[in-house]
């Protein structure tokens, strides 16, 4: 008996899918999709080799301590603004004499970390905000795009530089920050997917059959509006990372002594006198991060086949 | 179209007076009071309810925001705690000068990225389309700050071509004190250039798939008159953009101008958070988020004058 019910269920489930996917091909909803995205992402060439170098940034920030070599709090006087190239230090060492590779990579702990979690907190609240508005519509939808409205009405970077002036300098403001700078676009973004895919046949169906709202927007409006957003989200990371590392060297984000590039680049700013390609290293590697996070961002968005009309 | 104008001039009202709660919020949502922060620590309680009373922050704060709007209503935005001048003469002195690059910014990314675009879409797939991918992608994922840095590296301190930073000697004439204005303009156009262009590339891509335009060729017009028409089609999301790009070059230059040491309103807003100037800063950005609110009206009517289906 129980083995005649399962090959019902294994029977229901592939043809279920196959309608649906028939109707629309729903983003996230059919394996054969994400196989689909799988292979066309193999056969772009810039989208892996910006994935491996973001990767190996991520690999260098975690191992610093492997691969760093010195440390990064320790420098001495008398080897401070030392030239690319000068024998234990290859990157040459800052105004206080530390060595600058083991703080480049030390520095992208800090770096990686505020410039994605902001992201990540605006992706889950924001998101969230957006498929209710989206979804139910009416009294709370517009309540909540209205308020998001006023926060439309500043330049990203001034209310970023605003919320974190105000409450003081530190990482976790900047995070707070940006995170408060992010969440109106991604409710926007998220509303507008979310309002498409409440008008698709099969949400209508489950709606109209009884199943609960919760029910509904877990199983079949997420599923569907997961990949525009996730996809938003990741094109979001390449601008957290400069803004993060910007609000660090005006000197709102990460405190001295941490390493971390914005502040890096700010206090090595003095040096361009004495050291210009010292000084300017910690802005490459913020460049490189946030060029790789760009585009990738881009890969994963032809790949997808996604459209996003902000 | 008047209704239109009306009906979205009203609505920015509301956004307004949103925008000025949230500014208003953000000085108070940090605990303690904006005397607290500024008084030392060894002054004596009667000091502290006097220079409460003389601020006006011993009233309840619903008063306080609305004495505070309604003086902000008549321009006046008190005095500045640092140095007792008032803050909206150093605000019209900032904003200026913050203008002056905005606007020559916005005028060479915006020429530059349509230019670019139009000629990227026209040359789709061929060389002059790749170059310009990879220089607006680049363009985007630049910090600028940095880019500002770079450009000072090499056109003042490798050759001395440029000043480096300021507005140069004020007893000058302004023409005479141009060659300060070139490093932060260029910095400032390559983000609006690279956002601008792509877009764009874009929206010219997506018309000139459309059958109208197989339609004007096959009428025998020339190149010249189609590429019109492209324009005219292309024109309301890429004014969208423009205006949007404009905000920000007003909004946030507030890195470059650090970096130049330029005397805007983004190196008045840094000077405000560190003296902790609240009436500074909170003009500061109020009349900054203003300009933003009502830049996006003028954008939304200009598309809705060029464009008849946006008006409905």
């Amino acid at each position: 008996m129980t083995q005649v019910s399962a090959t019902t269920t294994d029977l229901a489930g592939p043809d279920l899918r196959l309608s649906a996917e028939a109707e629309a091909p729903p983003p996230g909803a059919a394996g054969g999709y994400w196989h689909a995205v799988g292979r066309r992402l193999a056969r772009d060439p810039v989208t892996i080799t910006v994935t491996v170098v973001l990767l190996g940034i991520i690999f260098i920030s975690l191992a610093a301590p492997l691969v760093a070599g010195a440390d990064p709090y320790t420098g001495s006087v008398l080897s401070r603004l030392k030239p690319v190239g000068t024998p234990g230090h290859w990157l040459g060492t800052d105004e206080t004499g530390r060595d600058l590779w083991a703080r480049l990579c030390y520095g992208g702990r800090l770096s990686l970390l505020a410039g994605v979690l902001p992201v990540a907190i605006s992706l889950c609240t924001g998101g969230l905000l957006g498929i209710v508005a989206g979804y139910l519509g009416g009294i709370v939808g517009t309540a909540i795009m209205r308020t998001i409205d006023v926060f439309y009405a500043f330049p990203s970077i001034l209310l970023a530089i605003a919320i974190c002036g105000l409450l003081g300098n530190g990482l976790s403001n900047s995070i707070l920050a940006l995170a408060v700078v992010f969440i109106p676009p991604m409710v926007r973004i998220s509303e507008t997917v979310t309002a498409q895919a409440r008008q698709l046949d099969f949400v209508e169906a489950a709606r109209a059959s009884g199943t609960s709202t919760m029910q509904v927007i877990g199983h079949h409006v997420v599923p569907n509006v997961l990949g525009p957003i996730l996809v938003y989200a990741t094109s979001l990371i390449s601008v957290s990372i400069i803004l993060s590392a910007g609000l660090s060297f005006l000197g709102l984000g990460v405190t001295p002594p941490r390493p971390e590039w914005g502040l890096m680049l700010n206090s090595l700013r003095q040096a361009i006198y004495v050291q210009p390609y010292v000084a300017a290293l910690p802005g490459v590697m913020i460049f490189i991060t946030s060029m790789c996070f760009n585009l990738m961002s881009d890969g994963f968005r032809s790949a997808m086949d996604v459209k996003l009309n902000k | 179209m008047l209704v239109f104008v009306a009906r979205r001039t009203l609505l920015a009202i509301p956004i307004l007076l949103g925008v000025s709660l949230v500014v208003f919020g953000l000085v108070h949502i940090v605990p303690g009071n904006p005397i607290d922060m500024l008084m030392p620590p060894e002054a004596s309680p009667e000091v502290i309810e006097q220079m409460k009373a003389a601020f006006g922050f011993d009233k309840p704060l619903y008063v306080q925001y609305l004495l505070w709007l309604l003086r902000a209503l008549q321009g006046d935005f008190g005095l500045s705690v640092f140095n007792a001048s008032p803050v909206w003469a150093q605000l019209v002195t900032a904003l200026g000068n913050t203008l002056i690059l905005a606007v020559l910014a916005a005028l060479l990314g915006f020429s530059l990225g349509i230019m670019c675009g139009m000629v990227a879409a026209l040359y789709h797939g061929r060389w002059p389309d790749k170059l310009f991918s990879a220089f607006a992608t680049t363009g985007v994922s630049l910090p600028h700050y940095w880019c500002a840095i770079v450009l000072v590296m090499v056109f003042a301190v490798l050759h001395d071509w440029l000043p480096a930073q300021g507005m140069g000697d004020d007893s000058l004439p302004i023409w005479q004190r141009l060659d300060h204005l070139v490093l932060p303009v260029v910095t400032l156009s390559l983000i609006p250039m690279g956002v601008v262009g792509r877009l764009v590339r874009a929206t010219v891509l997506e018309i000139v798939g459309m059958e109208f335009i197989g339609a004007l060729t096959a009428k025998g017009l020339t190149r010249w008159p189609v590429i019109r028409h492209i324009c005219k089609n292309a024109a309301p999301p890429v004014l969208a953009l423009m205006g949007l790009q404009f905000g920000y070059l007003l909004g946030g230059s507030i890195l470059v101008e650090t970096v130049f040491n330029w005397p805007g309103s983004g190196n008045l807003l840094n000077l405000a958070i560190f003296r902790r100037d609240i009436p500074v800063l909170q003009a500061t950005i109020l009349v900054l988020a203003g300009f933003f609110v009502m830049l996006n009206l003028l954008v939304d009517i200009a598309q809705a004058a060029i464009d008849p289906r946006i008006r409905r």
